[in-house]
């Protein structure tokens, strides 16, 4: 292609001054370049940085309301969702419905990720039954279980088992399909040196595959957990009569904005905690479990 | 030979793939008396793993027997130690607990099991490695936990398939020499698959030459170099001798002396 355009009529690019071509190859520029590095500030300028940024934006955000710039009948103002924050913790309610929601979230997490392992891990002793099962679970993965939820609040009525039932609708499949995974990568030699000592089928789940699955069971806790919680405050979205998820829908029906943002921030940080409790666990377990 | 330790008696193996059928390997009868290092050598495909996996009991032969001891042992597991290539360590498991899983498999309480294992782990030079991961060890200290998780489950016959093949060749002499060692304390009939001509020529009583497609024993040489074995064998006339004869035979050079 190139070749050719120089052979048209007329102006063609290399008559361009400047982009003309040279005879014999281009000479490579010398290079007096020090490699680039980034000077890493200390930690407490960052966070001093960060907290900054907090700041400025709560500013922002209330100077905006007292001005009118930011309407605090949508928006609210800090100032008003930290003195909400005072009366909710200060009448108990928080209290109530924090320990409404971290329940049925973490039944829900105990109940889905072990049933799902128990279920994935079951796969291991037929192949006729992983293969007779494969299509079911398949389909069930495909559903959006939220959507079963107006359903789910029905069978199980408005207490807490409902909310239990979708946090564990939510995180049954995943831990189904990754202790399955987990049995499907259980190392096939590994298997024949069972087999080749004599070892019976329940020897080989309880000391091979059993075990080779927790790393996999592991990895998923921490994704259970945020679903585990996503279930739960939907239940509460559909009927409940108690937890933050309710807090939230009740506070936004009444116009009552600042109570929204409580509820959300006490969910963030409750969000927050059971991540890192979950972190702590994973890392112990792996400490003793994987080498 | 009646009191054989192992006997194939006319074992075959046929795959059948899309109608088409795959001789793996072509009827074989062998004898083999207790107490004896035999060696299989030969081209991949000639069938040795085969072999290894049909004594094992892993895979069903299209015909023939098995026998130990003069039993038919015929798609049976247990009956024989196996070590495949890998050392397949369990990683969550201690190396002193990894040596006692076959006993503990063949329904001895752990606790005994790490007893009856320990002097062993320190004779044989994994003494201070105990209670350390897998993952800690090198190649050579992973295969010796390995071979002496075979060795410490008491059946007489005991298959090793290219247990040396993916270590240095330092390493692999040291290891020869202390297989050597073990053979003579433990007093097992092994059979032993190498690509390695020397490692098989230095090891063995007998050495079983194969050919591929169809996978078959094409000759067998008797070693009979006097033991203890030495290092500086490798280097005399003899060794050289059936070391070439060997490797001849493998490279088709030479018909061999009877026919298989």
């Amino acid at each position: 292609m190139n070749t050719k355009s120089t052979t048209l009529p007329g102006r063609s690019l290399w008559s361009l001054p400047g982009l003309r071509a040279k005879s014999g190859p281009t000479p490579q520029r010398k290079v007096t370049r020090r490699l680039p590095v980034e000077t890493i500030w200390p930690t407490w300028a960052l966070v001093a940085v960060q907290v900054a940024f907090l700041v400025g934006f709560l500013l922002l955000w209330e100077a905006g309301a007292a001005f009118g710039l930011v309407d605090a009948f949508f928006w609210s103002r800090p100032s008003a969702i930290w003195e909400t924050g005072l009366i909710f913790f200060d009448s108990g309610a928080a209290y109530v419905d924090i320990a409404y929601t971290f329940r049925s979230t973490l039944m829900g997490f105990v109940i889905g990720t072990s049933a799902g392992a128990l279920l994935g891990m079951s796969f291991w002793w037929s192949r006729n039954y992983a293969a007779i099962m494969q299509p079911y679970i398949i389909c069930l993965e495909s559903i959006p279980k939220l959507a079963l939820a107006p359903l789910i609040i029905l069978v199980f009525g408005m207490g807490l088992s409902s909310k239990v039932a979708i946090a564990t609708a939510l995180t049954l499949i995943v831990s189904t399909l990754t202790a399955y995974s987990g049995v499907q990568a259980v190392d096939k030699d590994q298997e024949r040196l069972f087999y080749s000592l004599g070892a019976s089928r329940w020897q080989v789940f309880t000391k091979l595959v059993a075990p080779s699955c927790v790393p996999w069971i592991i990895s998923i806790l921490r994704v259970n957990i945020g679903l585990a919680l996503t279930g739960s405050i939907v239940g509460e979205f559909v009927a409940s009569q108690h937890g933050l998820g309710r807090t939230i829908l009740y506070a936004g029906s009444t116009y009552e904005i600042s109570l929204v943002w409580v509820a959300v921030f006490v969910l963030s940080a409750l969000s927050m905690l059971m991540y890192v409790a979950v972190a702590w666990l994973e890392k112990v377990l792996r400490k003793g479990v994987v080498r | 030979m009646a009191n054989a330790k192992l006997a194939l008696n006319d074992v075959s193996m046929v795959f059948k793939t899309d109608g088409q059928e795959f001789t793996a390997l072509a009827p074989l009868d062998l004898e083999i008396e207790g107490g004896r290092f035999i060696s299989l050598i030969g081209p991949s495909g000639c069938g040795k793993s085969t072999i290894f996996n049909i004594v094992a009991g892993l895979q069903p032969p299209s015909s023939g027997k098995v026998l130990i001891d003069g039993r038919d042992a015929t798609g049976m597991i247990g009956q024989v130690g196996y070590m495949l290539q890998k050392d397949l360590l369990l990683p969550w498991r201690t190396v002193l607990d990894n040596v006692a899983l076959g006993m503990e498999i063949r329904g001895v309480p752990l606790a005994e099991g790490r007893e009856r294992a320990a002097p062993l782990l320190k004779r044989y030079g994994l003494g201070g490695f105990e209670m350390r991961y897998p993952s800690s060890l090198s190649g050579g200290m992973r295969q010796r936990a390995a071979l002496l998780r075979t060795l410490l489950v008491d059946n007489d016959v005991v298959l090793l398939d290219e247990p040396f093949g993916a270590l240095d060749a330092q390493t692999k002499a040291s290891m020869q020499e202390w297989l050597l060692q073990l053979f003579g304390d433990f007093g097992r009939t092994v059979i032993f698959v190498t690509h390695d001509v020397e490692e098989a020529v230095f090891l063995s009583d007998e050495v079983y030459v194969m050919a591929s497609r169809p996978g078959r024993v094409i000759d067998r040489m008797p070693v009979d170099l006097p033991r203890p074995r030495d290092r500086s064998l490798v280097s005399t006339p003899r060794f050289v001798a059936m070391k070439k004869y060997c490797l001849d035979l493998l490279h088709g050079a030479a018909a061999p002396a009877e026919a298989a």
